[in-house]
């Protein structure tokens, strides 16, 4: 995979008075200058150990409020990551940061060029159709067999020329699934993207993840609230907590894992006594 | 509320109220009575039969007389009285000239050519003044909707500007257009610059913020976010406006077109008004809402071909 391309997620604050001495993150220098906005190596970035992503010191504040406080993490190509947490925690902040999104950040971020997001609602272009909602955003002028192909891959190729609003929410977050895999990434961002669809759905969706991963190779981090979703599909899973990755646990379980497997029941339960969650209540 | 479903610990009033019910309903009585009458039985008697309605479908509802002859009966009936109320003549020609004379009129300005050479007159009128108007009404509305600078320089004067009624605004034209085509064209284009404005510019700024953001992830540059997310999302708002736009560009062109005009539709009512022809009148006012109509319909063909994607609401 072509990880080695890494892009920072530049931010928008050059302040260096913030960054250095309130956070103890001396590996990094204060946040980049608007100098050097891409290619931007810190020399601190272990170049021996490839990353997907490499987070160190990320903080980010609403209102002076720390949502994200700190934080560490870093995912290795082609690992499949869940991000557990309450909600409010910030996890669908970084998320957002990863993707990006949400610039007013310190700290060092560093993602592949290639990355693509799929939110918890579908957010197609409601006058666009699916494949064209597939290619938008790609340069260079894409073939329709192109987004036809990322279509059949997650089932949907039958729908091709509908429009979105015509589309049911199963099939409409499919199509947002073959919108980020078309862009071939090399980091895919799933936020809840499971949230919204009815639990029959929900179970298929999930299946095809876990298969278009296989298949692809890339890495994964999926934000959910859902643990057993999480067990499922992820080789590790982190529990964030107070802005910071409070928990993490390897999930060295075999795929296709069982559900009905006491080992995934007992990561299930210390997951959810992370999290807060009265498990005795859970195993009755 | 059924009576049987009362707790049996229910206070005394309840009871007198629920009993003097029962005796009011005399169909509900007979089924209910035994259970109003013993409040301490708790558990609903099995063997009560409820009261069922049936759910009918709709379509044996619906009555046989077909929809567009009920629709046109009303305005047909209208028509009738009138004439009747003008052959009796108590409607004088000189208030209101009778039906059938008016479609005889019709006839008559169609057949010597005037009627054809006002409508196209009046016609160029409301399509120059409407262009016009809708460059500079979409275009302000694209500077403030998408420019910071353009709206805090252009949405506060438009805004004040908008609170002038544009029709007060007549004499100033004169004087600076003089009294020929110019005035009449600027003042339709001022009326139907500012309904599109304010619909495109609330369109733009009213695009889902989450399809923004989904379109700078998929790595779309400004003008590829402007192009393919902001401009076909505000084009519901455009399509609003472009509909009050003509709307008000009919009503300007009859006021631009009652001063100092020598042809067109207002020419020919101001020329009947001075020969108290209210035949002619009527006429004109036809041929207005006519081409209202029209107008309209353009509209939503053009509605129906550009927002195809979005689901259509029938009605019922």
């Amino acid at each position: 995979m072509a990880t080695d391309v890494h892009r920072p997620v530049t931010p928008k604050t050059a302040d260096p008075a913030l960054g250095s001495p309130a956070h103890p993150a001396p590996v990094h220098p204060a946040p980049t200058p608007a100098s050097a906005p891409h290619i931007h190596t810190p020399a601190t970035t272990p170049a021996a150990a490839p990353h997907a992503v490499h987070v160190e010191g990320l903080t980010r504040s609403f209102d002076g409020r720390p949502v994200i406080d700190d934080l560490r993490l870093d995912v290795r190509p082609g690992e499949f990551v869940a991000l557990l947490g309450r909600s409010g925690c910030g996890k669908s902040t970084l998320l957002r940061i990863l993707a990006g999104l949400d610039r007013d950040i310190e700290g060092t971020v560093l993602v592949p060029r290639r990355k693509a997001v799929a939110f918890q609602a579908p957010r197609l272009m409601p006058w666009k159709r699916v494949w064209r909602n597939v290619l938008l955003g790609l340069p260079g002028k894409p073939e329709r067999a192109l987004a036809e192909r990322a279509l059949k891959e997650v089932g949907l190729d039958h729908r091709s020329g509908a429009w979105p609003k015509t589309l049911s929410g199963g099939e409409a977050q499919r199509a947002s699934l073959a919108r980020a895999l078309v862009r071939e990434p090399d980091l895919l961002l799933l936020d809840e993207p499971f949230g919204a669809l009815d639990a029959l759905t929900r179970i298929k969706a999930q299946r095809l993840v876990g298969e278009l991963w296989q298949r692809r190779g890339c890495a994964v981090l999926l934000v959910t609230h859902d643990v057993e979703e999480a067990v499922l599909l992820a080789d590790r899973v982190l529990v964030m907590d107070e802005g910071v990755i409070a928990y993490e646990t390897r999930i060295d379980l075999e795929r296709p894992r069982d559900i009905t497997d006491p080992r995934f029941a007992e990561v299930r339960a210390r997951l959810l006594e992370r999290l807060g969650v009265d498990t005795a209540a859970e195993a009755a | 509320m059924s009576i049987s479903h009362a707790p049996p610990d229910s206070s005394p009033p309840d009871i007198t109220d629920t009993s003097a019910f029962a005796e009011d309903d005399s169909d509900a009585a007979s089924s209910r009575g035994g259970a109003a009458g013993s409040p301490a039985a708790s558990v609903p008697a099995p063997d009560v039969a409820l009261d069922l309605e049936p759910i009918r479908p709709s379509s044996s509802r619906r009555t046989r007389v077909p929809r567009w002859l009920r629709r046109t009966s009303g305005p047909l009936l209208l028509l009738l009285l009138w004439q009747i109320l003008s052959a009796t003549g108590a409607l004088t020609p000189d208030v209101l000239a009778s039906p059938g004379r008016i479609a005889r009129v019709a006839g008559d300005l169609i057949a010597d050519g005037s009627l054809p050479s006002a409508m196209g007159t009046s016609l160029r009128r409301v399509a120059a003044g409407l262009v016009l108007g809708a460059v500079v009404g979409t275009g302000l509305a694209l500077l403030s909707g998408l420019f910071r600078v353009g709206e805090d320089l252009v949405d506060a004067s438009v805004q004040m500007l908008r609170t002038v009624p544009f029709v007060g605004l007549i004499p100033l034209f004169i004087i600076w257009f003089g009294i020929g085509e110019a005035p009449k064209v600027a003042i339709i284009t001022l009326g139907v610059s500012f309904p599109l404005y304010l619909n495109v510019y609330a369109g733009i700024r009213g695009v889902d913020s989450q399809l923004i953001e989904a379109g700078e992830s998929l790595g779309l540059s400004r003008w590829g976010l402007v192009r393919h997310v902001v401009l076909p999302g505000a084009l519901p708002g455009a399509m609003t406006g472009l509909r009050y736009s003509l709307g008000i560009a009919w009503l300007a062109l009859v006021f631009a077109e009652q001063i100092n005009a020598d042809a067109g539709i207002g020419f020919l009512m101001v020329q009947a008004r001075d020969f108290l022809r209210t035949d002619v009148i009527v006429v004109c006012l036809i041929v207005y809402a006519f081409l209202g109509l029209l107008a309209d319909f353009i509209v939503r063909s053009l509605e129906r071909l550009l927002l195809q994607w979005r689901p259509t609401f029938t009605g019922r």
